[in-house]
C-alpha cells in the first residue's frame, strides 16, 4: 500500500506529510533551546552582585572572540542562503547547480565545526588565577615548559595538582586588562604580558570550563548541543546532495520535499544561532 | 510554512541581529575610542544593507512558489 500525501499536499491542511513532521520536531527542539536560554537569564540575572560580572575582572564578560564569532555568523548566514538556492534550483529543474549550492551549505557547515572547536581548544587552555593578595589574573598559562591542551583532559590544572607534583611556579600570559563591560581598557596594552607567579600565592585556580563558572557551563552546554545539531544536518545534506540524490530521476516531487524539510531544519539550526551570539558573545 | 518563508524569516532575524551588532560596536567605540569598534560598527550596518537588498532579491527571484 502507498503511503499518501508524500509529495502531494492534503486536502484539508495543504501540506504533505513530511512538513507536518518537520514543524512538529521543530516545535520540540524549541522548547529544548528555549529552556536552556531561560536557565541561562535565569543564573545570570539571579546572580549575587560582584560575581557575574565579577567586579575586579568584568568575568566572564568579554571572554569570547566576537571577531570569530562574527565571521562564524556569517558562514551560517551564508549557508541558510545557499540551502535555499539550492532548493530554489531543483524547483527550477537544474540538478547540477542544486549539488553546487548543496556542496557550498556542507563546506560551510565543516568551517563552523571548525572554527567553533579552534574557540574550544583556547577556553579549555585559558585560565583564570586568583592569588593571595586578592587579586586575579586571566591568561594562558605554561607548566615546565608546556601548555595545557583540550583534546587531553587529564592535561586541566588545579593548585592540588600543581602542588601533588612539587611545581614551584607556573608562567601566564595574561590578558589585557578589562573594564568592567568586558572591553580593553582605555590606553591598556594590547600585549600579554608573560608573568611568573608561585604556587603558593595561588588560592585558587580553573580552566575555562563548565566546572569554573556558571557561564561555562551553560556555554559550552548551548554551543554543543547545537554543533551537534549543525553536524547531524550537515550530515543529512551532505547525503541529499550525493548517494539521496538518486530518488530525483525516481521521484523528483518527493526529492524536492526532502530539501525543503532538510533546508527547514537547517534554517532553524541557525536561527538557533542568531539568538546565541549575542546572548553570549555580546551581553 | 514553507521554506521561502522560513528563509524571509530568517533574513529578517539576520538584519534584527547586525543592527544589533552595529549598535552594539558603537556604544563600545563611544566607551572606548577604539577604531576597531568603530570599524566593526560600520561593516555591520553595511550587512545591514546587504542583507535587505539580499531579501528582495530572493523574493522577486521566488515570486511564483507559495509561503505555505
Amino acid at each position: 500500500m502507498e503511503i499518501p500525501y508524500t509529495h502531494t499536499p492534503r486536502p484539508d491542511t495543504g501540506l504533505y506529510n513530511a512538513k507536518v513532521g518537520i514543524w512538529l520536531f521543530l516545535a520540540s527542539e524549541i522548547m529544548l533551546f528555549g529552556a536552556l536560554f531561560s536557565a541561562y537569564i535565569l543564573l545570570r540575572v539571579s546572580a549575587p552582585v560582584g560575581f557575574w560580572p565579577d567586579v575586579a575582572l568584568a568575568w566572564p564578560r568579554g571572554l569570547l572572540n566576537i571577531p570569530i564569532g562574527t565571521f562564524n555568523t556569517a558562514v551560517l548566514i551564508t549557508s541558510s542562503v545557499t540551502v535555499v538556492l539550492a532548493w530554489a534550483a531543483l524547483k527550477m529543474n537544474n540538478f547540477a547547480r542544486f549539488r553546487v549550492y548543496m556542496v557550498i551549505t556542507v563546506l560551510c557547515a565543516f568551517a563552523f565545526l571548525g572554527i567553533k572547536s579552534f574557540e574550544y581548544n583556547d577556553k579549555f587552555s585559558h585560565y583564570v588565577i586568583r592569588l593571595q593578595d586578592g587579586k586575579a589574573l586571566t591568561g594562558h598559562i605554561e607548566v615546565d615548559g608546556k601548555h595545557p591542551r583540550f583534546w587531553n583532559f587529564s592535561d586541566q590544572w588545579s593548585v592540588a595538582k600543581l602542588t601533588e607534583q612539587k611545581v614551584a611556579k607556573i608562567k601566564v600570559e595574561v590578558d589585557p586588562a578589562r573594564d568592567i563591560n568586558g572591553h580593553p581598557k582605555k590606553g591598556a596594552s594590547h600585549q600579554h604580558e608573560v608573568r611568573e607567579v608561585a604556587v603558593s600565592d595561588i588560592v585558587s585556580m580553573g580552566s575555562y570550563t563548565p566546572a569554573t563558572h556558571p557561564f561555562f557551563a551553560v556555554y559550552f552546554l548551548i554551543t554543543a548541543l547545537h554543533g551537534l545539531h549543525v553536524l547531524g544536518g550537515a550530515l543529512v545534506l551532505g547525503y541529499f546532495a550525493f548517494p539521496g540524490a538518486k530518488m530525483w530521476k525516481s521521484n523528483p516531487e518527493q526529492f524536492i520535499n526532502r530539501i525543503e524539510v532538510g533546508g527547514l531544519f537547517w534554517h532553524f539550526v541557525d536561527l538557533v544561532w542568531i539568538f546565541l551570539f549575542p546572548v553570549v558573545y555580546l551581553l | 510554512m514553507s521554506l521561502k518563508a522560513f528563509h524571509i524569516v530568517f533574513v529578517a532575524a539576520s538584519v534584527i541581529l547586525m543592527a544589533f551588532l552595529s549598535g552594539w560596536s558603537f556604544l563600545a567605540y563611544q566607551e572606548t575610542h577604539s577604531t576597531e569598534y568603530l570599524v566593526w560598527s560600520l561593516c555591520a550596518a553595511s550587512s545591514v544593507v546587504g542583507l535587505v537588498i539580499y531579501g528582495r532579491f530572493f523574493l522577486r527571484k521566488l515570486r511564483n512558489i507559495s509561503f505555505l
